[in-house]
């Protein structure tokens, strides 16, 4: 297998985007020593195109790869709570009722998102993915069991998503818009938890105490001490890949 | 992968970088030594690791990472000592009560992963004599649990605000990044917790804008939220910051120039408000505004640095 090196000649925030062709030069090793990006560059040296599955879809690189990434939770997230709406868990809600208020609430939200991100990537010069085909059959739109199981498990996916993406993002202005939308989805998160058992809005908890580590460090006194345990996006997609179609399975090869 | 083909072209490019930490046999050793599973995700942390102990660095902090970072503490003491004071008040039982003290001890958290980041650069602990929650005698936070709860929620959303003004000043150190990402997005599911208390609970619908004097919050942000829980001190905590360009109010719908209420259709035909699209992105705020609200809350002996 050919081996591939650091190139000594783009900025640091790039390395982690580009695959790599140039010899190092020993002098510009040093300068990136120590460097997180230098050492995952390396690393990821030996991961190739080659790994994607045939009829997936690559979100890209750089950041309109984070977008596309972002763009492809979206989609999830909006086509899910649209079906929600279809389904009769919703429909036999009583108007004016807070669930009933709160689903409508989070399909506008996500809808706003998806169409968001579809504009933002064609506006600024990107190519959008293609619409994903979802498979939701393992969820029950009659039940609310089923439905407020699923919401939760898509709206803290999305929050260590966005979270663990936010590395990868080199522009100041799209590390600030993907801030502004995972503090909403970190909203949704916290209030579909505390539908399904009231008081977990930061894990399951028993009386004052988080007994899990499903979203956030229970420590007090770690490095992540009582922080997001958010994912990188090759750990989201792992998930994200058993709501979507054959043909719709998506990969991130250039990240982590 | 082929690692130890990586390893090895290291070694061709520096002849003397397995001498500066192990002999390459150890190098294997330091790897599984490290306790922590080794898989391709964990993999590039674990490496650079030891190249930063192989090349003796352990960066400098940025004054503005510093400067950023320590503001994000001094609001977190805020909160730490106001829901430390809220679980001793006897305003609340039962599971509020517990949510007050899981709140608590997210804060405590967040302070020591925070002092851990900073080092030596952190600022001292205030400690609870350096805030007044009455704003100087304009609000009663402990007269009772709503009083209390709004309090709670200016706080929270303040420190929302803080972050997310602030992130882009941690752009170019990728793990403090995503520290405060991670730090952040916890503070949202508290504001989208307390807005629940305040609301009466899960089975109660908000209404948009907050309703009439805030008194039906959503867990989210709709409009300017009627200028939050106490508007004669709270509307700041809503509204836009400077530049208003960049911090706009929360009732904001442009985005990246797209107004993102008529940009498309709603769900299942359900049409887009303005409320809906306000509440569907969180803005941030700039420092100098952020220290101004939080600077109501200092006390008559709290030290020059807070908030300064």
């Amino acid at each position: 297998m050919s081996h591939k090196v650091l190139s000594d000649q783009r900025p640091l925030e790039t390395l982690v985007d580009q695959p790599l062709y140039s010899p190092i030069k020993r002098r510009s090793f040093f300068m990136y020593a120590g460097a997180t990006a230098g050492a995952t560059a390396l690393v990821l040296a030996g991961c190739g195109k080659s790994d994607s599955s045939p009829g997936s879809i690559d979100v890209g690189s750089g950041d309109f790869g984070v977008l596309n990434y972002a763009y492809a939770l979206e989609q999830l997230e909006s086509a899910f709570y649209t079906r929600v709406l279809g389904g009769s868990y919703f429909t036999n809600l009583t108007a004016g009722t807070a669930e009933k208020q709160i689903f409508t609430d989070l399909a506008l939200h996500e809808k706003i998102h998806v169409d968001f991100l579809r504009t933002a990537i064609s506006s600024a010069g990107g190519t959008p993915i293609p619409t994903l085909s979802p498979d939701f059959s393992s969820i029950d739109f009659t039940s609310r069991t089923s439905v407020l199981g699923a919401a939760q498990s898509f709206e803290d996916l999305g929050v260590q998503a966005y979270n663990g993406a936010g590395r990868y993002i080199n522009s100041v202005d799209y590390l600030i818009l993907a801030g502004k939308i995972v503090s909403v989805e970190a909203r949704h998160a916290a209030l579909i938890r505390d539908l399904v058992a009231y008081n977990s809005f930061v894990g399951p908890v028993t009386g004052a105490t988080v007994t899990s580590n499903a979203v956030i460090d229970p420590s007090t006194t770690s490095a992540t001490a009582r922080q997001e345990q958010s994912k990188l996006p090759s750990v989201v997609l792992a998930t994200a890949n058993t709501f979507l179609a054959n043909g719709s399975k998506l990969t991130a090869t250039s990240f982590g | 992968m082929d690692l130890f083909q990586i390893l090895s072209d290291i070694e061709k490019v520096d002849g003397e970088v397995y001498q500066r930490f192990d002999t390459r046999r150890q190098v294997f050793r330091h790897l599984s030594g490290m306790g922590k599973k080794v898989t391709a995700a964990t993999l590039p942390g674990l490496l650079s690791t030891m190249f930063n102990k192989a090349y003796g660095q352990t960066a400098a902090l940025s004054p503005i990472i510093i400067d950023t970072l320590n503001l994000a503490l001094g609001l977190e003491y805020l909160e730490f000592y106001y829901y430390s004071q809220g679980v001793t008040s006897g305003l609340f039982s039962g599971n509020d009560l517990d949510a007050i003290t899981i709140i608590r001890d997210d804060e405590q958290g967040h302070i020591n992963a925070l002092r851990m980041i900073l080092g030596s650069n952190a600022i001292a602990d205030p400690t609870a004599a350096a805030f007044d929650y009455t704003a100087g005698g304009k609000l009663a936070p402990f007269a009772s649990a709503a009083l209390y709860l709004g309090n709670a929620q200016a706080f929270v959303d303040t420190g929302m605000r803080a972050y997310k003004g602030g992130a882009a000043n941690l752009i170019n150190n990728k793990d403090i990044l995503t520290a405060a990402l991670n730090i952040h997005s916890v503070e949202a599911r508290h504001s989208s917790h307390v807005r629940t208390m305040r609301r009466g609970g899960t089975g109660v619908a908000g209404a948009d804008g907050g309703g009439p004097n805030d008194s039906l919050p959503k867990s989210w942000i709709s409009l300017v939220d009627g200028g939050g829980p106490a508007p004669v001190v709270t509307a700041p905590v809503y509204n836009a910051g400077m530049p208003a360009t960049t911090y706009p109010a929360e009732s904001n719908v442009m985005q990246a120039n797209v107004n993102v209420q008529t940009n498309g259709s709603g769900p299942a035909g359900i049409a887009i408000t303005a409320a809906a699209a306000s509440e569907a992105f969180d803005e941030p705020l700039d420092a100098a505004t952020v220290k101004t609200i939080a600077r109501n809350f200092r006390s008559a002996t709290a030290p020059q640095y807070l908030f300064a």
